[in-house]
């Protein structure tokens, strides 16, 4: 566990230093994947099916094969010899490229590697399937109806990063089921004054990432190189290891800048597709997807969600019931953590005598999802958070009174066996809500809003870290946190200049090379700065402390060139600090989530009475962080997190037709823009020292997506 | 076919194709990647270059209407003296995140600089709709825009 640190006077942590990265990428100089070329470098498309469910009769490439500048076409054949063709972290459900069946219109069966994009593209004509169109289902209802399509028959496998207990029998188009159930929810019920309930839909959300996946694959003898935008360089090694039967010694994971991620490049993607076509070109390959593609890998799940929230006459929330079922596609993904997460997000932190959550994770014939910033929590804590709006209404008390007398208290257990609560969550809705002016009159057409829950983060707590303390007195830091927008290599910097007691400029932090970079489990769940900074923390400590034996004494930064000396005898050599972070059998990692990231927003909103659209005018969000290691990029965390609420709650929505992805480009799939901003937009940064990450420090950056929509809502 | 434009200062002539896109040429051709590939329909802005000092989306612009003209991507702007005021603005507001959309969010703003095009806080909204960030929520690059501009209020 992370002991209190006494910050010293001018220290790097907590101020808004500028970042890193900014020149270079301010310049164009940034390399993201798409940027690199690798000598040889051939190019790949994919060729997606037409069908949402379909058996692959017949697959004749060799007209392809034989276009000028294409030197190999991939189908499900060539895995054969694979022990196993199927991935998945949760569920092994996935076929590299599709074989002998396709689950999605879209879902890639064949790939084609040439000289150059446009050769690659020309032959996908060429490539002939022949289908026999099987009944498809397209929504949850149709795949939980009696008689649906099945989508997968075979026995359920788990993934290498399942970490969800263990996993049940296969129970038709249920990939996954989540249940709580605590207290008498009937008694809670039954002793009700008001019972507000309702169904609830939310879109199926693409992330949208301006950098869409893009990876670079080499097979040499016995090796593979793969450059790739990927969130958890780690974990997709181990899936291209245990795939195509290497040790992990001998894949290599190389991740440039990452032009934005929020989930969408969490977990493997086109990885194995791209290996797979580099082992049979004898070459290495860049797949590169389109956004109508990217729409195709990933996207939030849809979900559909019946609530129950009971409460006496005075105002005491009771109980609740929850039914949710999420659409996860064709494909696992990362759904059961999504299903995981978002029941663990549906009774929102409240003192309820009872409540019940049953959530359903489902496949459908239609393009798998994964994770998306906050998710689960963006799905469910709208709904939730309504409700407790409703029953305000329904017995006239003041919707902020009414989650005062509520909400749970720092301490108090929130789930059985869980982290307790480690946020002080009626200080921060308080502050929400003078932010939009709750008590200010209120012009017609006007509501404010304010919402409160939590999410589970953390992910798994494995991270590791080295620090180099360099001859000429600069240092080194490697650590396996990618940096895909959100600061993280200036965050990690900082940390080791202020142990280091250097200046910020003398730091310098590398992209993830997974041959040199240490371990570190992923970045995603908000974990990097409190898991991945404490590594840092503890690496970079390690080498002040060899400083510190050599000196025999604490020495300053104008010592340590000569300390060095005086170590190794002449002006080389290096010191070497290592930091580890693991769940350990005490202390609140054993107990799960490493901590409750809060999602607490407020918004005041404008409705129009002619036309209906709503315009946001002002919103609130805190950032309940413990430490603010940079409280500049903290800010920038909310306030993306913020349009992008505001972009899921108003109008963004992927549409189906028949199976069919119908607005696949950004023409029809509109994100926000600068005109969606609201007037006011302010982010408060709560620091109480409550984390378990450096100086006190959580994370942070996901809870306003949660949030926002809710309040908008309310 | 053969294509003589000026790129960054100067005079470049290559072999093209007759549909090869502006952004194919300048990344591929000459190895300026600085204007980035992303909605391909001319929405995200994240390929915009200059063409005779006015912002096109470069993935919808073939190489051929450059013809002739001066194109100017990120690494010329970097070159410019008054790229320092607007680095300097970005930088300190931390209207940078990933990165991506950055280069085209950049010649759009000193495009519109150039023009007196940013003169008041609605002129900045409806100038830079055409530009699209997912990391930022749009407030640092607002507040940096407007410290450029030297507009206040937002």
């Amino acid at each position: 566990m992370s002991q209190a640190v006494e910050l010293r006077p001018g220290a790097v942590v907590g101020t808004p230093a500028e970042r890193v990265d900014a020149a270079e990428k301010l310049r164009g100089q940034a390399q993201f994947t798409g940027d690199l070329a690798v000598p040889r470098m051939l190019h790949g498309k994919l060729l997606r099916a037409p069908l949402p469910h379909a058996r692959i009769v017949s697959i004749d490439a060799s007209r392809a094969e034989r276009a000028p500048g294409v030197v190999c076409v991939l189908t499900g054949q060539d895995l054969l010899d694979l022990a196993n063709p199927r991935y998945g972290h949760a569920i092994k459900d996935r076929p590299i490229v599709a074989i002998d069946r396709v689950r999605f219109a879209g879902e890639p069966v064949a790939a084609v590697a040439a000289t150059d994009e446009a050769a690659a593209e020309a032959a996908l004509e060429l490539v002939e399937v022949e289908y026999e169109e099987l009944p498809a289902a397209t929504t949850v209802e149709e795949a939980l109806a009696p008689g649906a399509p099945s989508l997968h028959e075979e026995p359920m496998e788990a993934g290498l990063f399942h970490g969800l207990g263990q996993l049940a029998e296969r129970d038709g188009n249920v990939c996954y089921r989540y249940r709580i159930d605590r207290g008498e929810v009937e008694a809670a019920f039954a002793h009700a004054d008001v019972i507000v309930e309702g169904d609830y839909t939310f879109p199926a959300v693409y992330q949208y990432a301006l950098e869409t996946h893009t990876v670079i694959a080499d097979y040499g003898p016995g090796e593979i190189t793969v450059w790739a935008s990927c969130q958890h360089p780690f974990l997709v090694r181990a899936e291209l290891a245990d795939l195509f039967g290497l040790p992990l010694s001998r894949v290599r994971l190389i991740v440039p800048y990452l032009g934005g991620g929020f989930g969408s490049k969490s977990y493997t993607k086109l990885e194995p597709i791209t290996v797979a076509v580099a082992r049979k070109a004898g070459r290495p390959v860049r797949i590169r997807n389109r956004v109508d593609e990217a729409m195709l890998t990933t996207r939030r799940h849809g979900m559909r969600c019946r609530m129950r929230t009971a409460a006496t006459k005075e105002g005491r929330l009771l109980g609740r019931e929850v039914d949710m079922w999420l659409d996860t596609g064709a494909y696992a993904d990362n759904g059961p953590r999504v299903t995981a997460t978002g029941g663990d997000a549906a009774p929102g932190p409240y003192r309820w005598a009872a409540y019940r959550v049953d959530a359903a994770c489902v496949y459908t014939n239609t393009s798998p999802s994964g994770s998306y910033r906050a998710f689960g929590a963006t799905h469910v804590q709208w709904i939730g958070e309504s409700q407790v709006d409703e029953v305000a209404r329904r017995l006239g008390l003041d919707p902020l009174q009414l989650r005062r007398d509520n909400l749970c208290l720092p301490g108090e257990e929130l789930r059985a066996g869980g982290k307790p609560l480690d946020a002080d969550l009626v200080g921060d809705v308080e502050k929400v809500a003078a932010a939009i002016g709750w008590d200010e009159p209120r012009p017609a057409w006007r509501g404010r809003g304010v919402s409160v829950g939590l999410l589970a983060a953390g992910a798994h707590p494995v991270s590791t870290a080295t620090v180099r303390l360099e001859s000429d007195g600069t240092a080194v830091v490697l650590v396996g946190t990618t940096e895909k927008g959100q600061g993280a290599r200036t965050v990690m910097a900082q940390i080791a200049a202020e142990e280091l007691r250097l200046p910020l400029e003398r730091v310098r932090v590398q992209g993830t090379d997974t041959r040199f970079t240490p371990y570190d489990r992923s970045t995603g769940a908000s974990r990097s700065t409190t898991l991945a900074g404490l590594a840092v923390q503890r690496a970079a400590r390690s080498v002040y402390e060899q400083l510190a034996e050599i000196a025999d004494g604490e020495p300053a930064p104008e010592d340590y060139v000569a300390l060095m000396r005086r170590r190794f005898g002449f002006a080389g050599g290096e010191l070497i600090g290592t930091g580890e972070v693991r769940p350990s059998g005490t202390g609140s990692y054993a107990e799960g989530p490493v901590f409750w990231e809060v999602c607490v927003g407020g918004a005041e909103v404008e409705v129009d009475p002619e036309t209906g659209v709503v315009r946001v005018l002002r919103t609130a969000t805190v950032a309940d962080v413990g430490k603010a290691i940079n409280p500049k990029l903290v800010e920038r965390q909310d306030e993306g997190a913020t349009l992008q609420g505001i972009g899921n709650a108003l109008f963004e929505e992927m549409v189906w037709i028949d199976g069919q992805l119908a607005n696949d480009t950004l023409l029809e799939y509109r994100v926000p823009t600068v005109r969606d901003v609201p007037d006011e937009m302010t982010c408060i940064i709560v620091e109480n020292g409550d984390g378990p990450g450096p100086y006190g420090a959580k994370g942070c950056g996901e809870g306003a997506l949660a949030a926002v929509p809710a309040a908008i809502v309310n | 076919m053969e294509l003589r434009l000026s790129v960054n200062g100067r005079a470049v002539s290559a072999e093209i194709e007759p549909q090869e896109l502006l952004l194919d040429f300048l990344r591929d051709g000459l190895g300026l990647t600085g204007a980035k590939r992303s909605c391909d329909v001319q929405v995200c802005g994240a390929c915009t270059v200059l063409l005779d000092g006015l912002p096109v989306s470069s993935c919808c612009t073939l190489a051929y209407e450059a013809r002739g003209r001066e194109v100017t991507t990120v690494e010329g702007l970097a070159e410019r003296t008054e790229f320092a005021a607007l680095e300097r603005a970005f930088a300190e507001h931390a209207a940078v995140q990933c990165g991506y959309c950055t280069p085209g969010l950049a010649l759009t703003v000193q495009a519109l600089l150039d023009e007196s095009a940013l003169a008041s806080p609605e002129a900045i909204r409806h100038n830079l709709a055409g530009n699209l960030c997912r990391c930022t929520g749009y407030k640092a690059i607002l507040e940096a825009v407007h410290e450029l501009a030297g507009v206040q209020g937002s």
